[in-house]
């Protein structure tokens, strides 16, 4: 599934005026583009004759808060990156493309013109990250509860949760209250040596 | 009020979230204008159980029972994509009679997956019998999922480095019981006094002649007709554009099938077809989807074939990974070194990201999965293919009747389980 050499040479020549940087390793192709150009570059890259990447295949956000954390290394770039899988039917090709983003200022442009179906993904990155698509006609939380508050996906957010719910008897209502979950980790977190010397 | 003759044109309806044709939780927010869909908005997270952030709590192979709670009527494949992801940041590769166990379960959990759609599907529109007669297909391969991992659907039979254990020399029997004695038993029993390979060879042998029947029951059913041709059409650009995968890609005449395109495990190796439907519309995908049964059946005769003639090891033999034997582990202090930190610590996986799919039953279910190199992934996202199918079913339903969208999301085979995710 990696991409071919000529998929190399040509996104390297449509994406060398937007000033990308590419990497390629054994597992797929990587285009890393700014935030101030992914929507053009993007749209090139569907419409382009020699990528024709027709489909978005997927679109994430990555909150990059504690990557490497536990073998002391610091992440050097911006804490967020929205991820966009692209594939093309035409030419049986994927490709990655990642934009960083700024904790300070969490905002993308929307590629819902150039793919329809990112509308549900970006409001699921919206909803699970808080990063807000510029041009998005309706962007709403999709996948947690009416008036939920925070961002669940979010390394600083924990896992068990703010809040917790429960029918009360008295009020005839169910009632939000702070969760009384203790956090609790059974395996512990640890990156070992053989992976940090490079 | 300006008298009687006020007229009222929309009004908002409710649908679900409970409701036996929303196949599961889903609310619906419909406007409409008399019986006629003007607009939707599908309201969706009910099922939503983070997933994505569990699994980047746990060590890796914790997840795997996870994937299987997906999409939970085709497991499997689910946890296929997730350790093919795993195997590709290790950068090994299972031997090669576990990969032809996969693909036998990818292909058997693709016929259950189907079977689950046809009976659901049809019993929406109201064709109740071919419900009851999809379930006794379904129950078989139950057993085949029963038999290899002890679980009749959430089996957490794949791992990275090749599948839990071999293929079983016996079939579980029926026992006798007291309501029903005897009676019965030696024919219930009849095709399980071999090994799983014969119970499935059975099975493919009988199964042909099992969609035909479905088909008499619907292929021609002027009733079902009328009540799927031409409802839900999408066009070939719109489903680009829409991020169709799998059967509703197919259905619409672009012929994508990633086991042919991109293909994984030992997939290059089968002979089998694709078909594609030619207008796009809901009986379409349903010829698909009902031929996808008959070349899956094909598959699985391919790798019963061959898992009978190619008896080997299934799972790697690097105990970084995998656990040593039970024996040598009493033996060996090293083995049980190996033990103990494996069900402990778990293994690291190299930094890097990578994105694996797979040729889901429902289309292209994919991981993404980012590591920096710890015991425990750092970022897990769910590629699941109902979502972008449950996000088009406003676009797929605007003008149509309230009764065709629930053909609609008959069609589009969504799960709650891997959309809320």
């Amino acid at each position: 599934m990696g991409a071919t050499k000529d998929l190399r040479s040509q996104v390297q020549t449509i994406s060398s005026e937007f000033n990308a940087l590419i990497t390629e390793d054994s597992l797929g192709f990587t285009v890393t583009v700014s935030r101030s150009s992914s929507l053009e570059l993007l749209g090139i890259l569907r419409d382009h004759q020699n990528t024709a990447f027709e489909q978005l295949v997927d679109l994430c956000a990555v909150d990059y808060q504690t990557y490497g954390q536990e073998a002391q290394r610091n992440w050097d770039n911006d804490r967020f990156a929205v991820v966009y899988h692209l594939l093309s039917i035409s030419l049986n090709q994927r490709l990655r493309v990642i934009v960083p983003v700024p904790e300070d200022d969490l905002t993308i442009d929307s590629v819902i013109e150039v793919w329809r179906c990112a509308n549900w993904y970006e409001r699921e990155a919206f909803d699970l990250f808080g990063i807000q698509f510029q041009g998005h006609p309706d962007l709403r939380r999709l996948l947690t509860d009416y008036g939920f508050i925070g961002h669940p996906f979010r390394k600083d957010f924990p896992l068990s949760g703010h809040v917790e719910m429960r029918y009360d008897e008295e009020k005839g209502r169910v009632v939000y209250e702070p969760v009384s979950v203790e956090p609790r980790v059974t395996v512990p977190r640890v990156i070992r040596d053989e992976w940090t010397n490079d | 009020m300006n008298g009687p003759m006020t007229e009222i044109r929309n009004y908002t309806m409710n649908f679900g979230p409970q409701h036996p044709a929303a196949h599961g939780v889903l609310r619906v927010i419909m406007e409409m204008d008399g019986e006629v869909i003007e607009r939707l908005d599908p309201h969706i997270g009910l099922l939503h159980r983070a997933t994505e952030k569990l699994a980047e709590s746990k060590p890796y192979n914790h997840s795997i029972g996870y994937m299987d709670r997906l999409d939970y009527v085709s497991m499997m494949c689910n946890e296929h994509a997730y350790v093919l992801a795993i195997e590709s940041l290790l950068g090994v590769v299972p031997p090669i009679r576990a990969q032809y166990i996969r693909v036998m379960f990818d292909e058997i959990t693709r016929i259950r997956n189907h079977l689950m759609w046809l009976g659901a599907h049809a019993l929406d529109i109201g064709a109740m019998a071919v419900f009851l007669y999809a379930f006794r297909e379904r129950e078989d391969l139950m057993d085949c999922y029963e038999a290899v991992s002890g679980a009749r659907m959430h089996a957490t039979y794949y791992r990275p480095g090749g599948v839990y254990r071999d293929l079983p020399d016996k079939m579980p029997l029926y026992q006798r019981n007291d309501r029903e004695g005897d009676k019965g038993l030696a024919a219930r029993n009849e095709d399980r006094s071999g090994s799983l390979l014969d119970f499935i060879e059975v099975f493919t042998e009988r199964f042909p002649a099992c969609v035909d029947e479905y088909e008499t029951l619907l292929t021609d059913n002027r009733i079902w007709k009328q009540r799927t041709v031409d409802i839900g059409i999408v066009t070939p650009e719109q489903a680009l554009q829409l991020g169709f995968t799998g059967p509703m890609l197919r259905g619409s005449g672009v012929e994508w099938d990633l086991r042919k395109k991109q293909p994984y495990e030992v997939y290059d190796r089968m002979s089998f077809d694709i078909p594609v439907g030619v207008t796009g519309d809901t009986y379409d995908r349903y010829l698909v989807r009902m031929e996808e049964m008959r070349q899956s059946n094909r598959i699985v005769c391919q790798c019963v074939d061959w898992l009978r003639s190619n008896p080997g090891s299934v799972m790697l033999d690097d105990y970084k990974l995998s656990p040593p034997p039970r024996e040598e582990m009493k033996e060996d202090m090293e083995s049980l070194i190996h033990h103990f930190k494996l069900f402990t610590e778990g293994y690291s996986v190299p930094p890097g990201q990578v994105y694996s799919a797979i040729e889901a039953p429902k289309g292209e279910f994919g991981i993404f999965l980012v590591s920096d190199g710890a015991n425990k992934p750092y970022r897990v996202k769910i590629r699941a293919p109902g979502f972008p199918h449950l996000a088009a079913l406003d676009e797929m339903s605007r003008g149509h009747m309230l009764t065709d969208m629930v053909a609609i999301i008959g069609t589009q085979d969504v799960v709650f389980g891997e959309i809320d995710r």
